[in-house]
């Protein structure tokens, strides 16, 4: 499960003190709606990613509350002002309790 | 015979009309007990849970999502709201609410200083043609609001 859906983020390697950079991310999810069938006609119980937390060096600085109307294998991109080096938590959690999470690592210069 | 050609025309018309009116039917049905509940006033409802009493001021807001959507599975939605997200001035949060999805709530995200820019993308299904609102919702309480419609070719909730 956790493999299958691994999650995709992209950060910028380095940044500025103070520049803004994007943050981009993807996870490989269904995101069933529950009122989806199967080809035998059973309907496909409902599972959605329904929460992100995003945090910069322990501090919450990002969040999304999903429903079940974000797409499949959800997009999502943010922005973030480069303070400080450190490292950016990103942590997904679906309706069956299973959590996703990738750390990403930043250097900040100047 | 230019009769005969009007009546075949007729005919094979009628029967691609038939056929449409049949995928209709059939969609319809898959879709009807719940849409039906999810017209404006479920938004309208889902916005007062949101933001209370407080009345969106329209602007601020940049929304940019196609007029004419192909894939209902998927379709991109660009939001970005005026302000210099400073400690004192910033926007907290960002709602994405349908008016014709089975439930108004598509997401909210929360916003800090930290963001630099209130700037997001992200995909969301849409069901049918519809339109679509953006709630922002500011550091200080006051809310902004756009909207936009976008026709949908082939729904994607199912």
């Amino acid at each position: 499960m956790a493999d299958e859906n691994k999650p995709r983020v992209r950060v910028p390697k380095t940044a500025k003190k103070g520049e803004i950079f994007e943050v981009k991310t993807s996870v490989t999810h269904p995101m069933e709606n529950g009122s989806r069938k199967d080809k035998d006609g059973n309907v496909v119980p409902r599972n959605i990613i329904n929460k992100l937390v995003v945090k910069y060096n322990g501090k919450d600085v990002f969040g999304g509350d999903f429903g079940t109307a974000v797409s499949a294998n959800p997009f999502l991109s943010f922005h973030l002002k480069a303070e400080e080096s450190g490292k950016i938590d990103l942590t997904w959690t679906d309706e069956s309790g299973a959590v996703f999470t990738t750390t990403e690592t930043i250097t900040v210069e100047g | 015979m230019s009769n005969n050609e009007n009546e075949r025309r007729l005919s094979r018309r009628d029967l691609l009309v038939a056929a449409g009116t049949g995928l209709v039917a059939v969609a319809g049905i898959a879709l009807a007990p719940r849409a039906a509940l999810a017209a404006e006033g479920e938004a309208d409802k889902l916005m007062a849970d949101l933001i209370g009493a407080t009345k969106p001021a329209e602007g601020k807001i940049t929304l940019t999502i196609p007029e004419l959507a192909e894939n209902g599975g998927a379709v991109p939605v660009g939001i970005s709201v005026e302000s210099p997200m400073t400690d004192k001035d910033y926007v907290k949060a960002i709602h994405i609410i349908s008016e014709g999805n089975p439930t108004p709530n598509v997401a909210s995200y929360t916003l800090s200083p930290a963001c630099g820019k209130a700037s997001i993308n992200m995909r969301m299904r849409m069901a049918k043609s519809q339109k679509v609102r953006v709630v922002a919702v500011m550091s200080d309480g006051s809310a902004y609001i756009a909207r936009k419609d976008v026709k949908v070719t082939t729904g994607g909730c199912g």
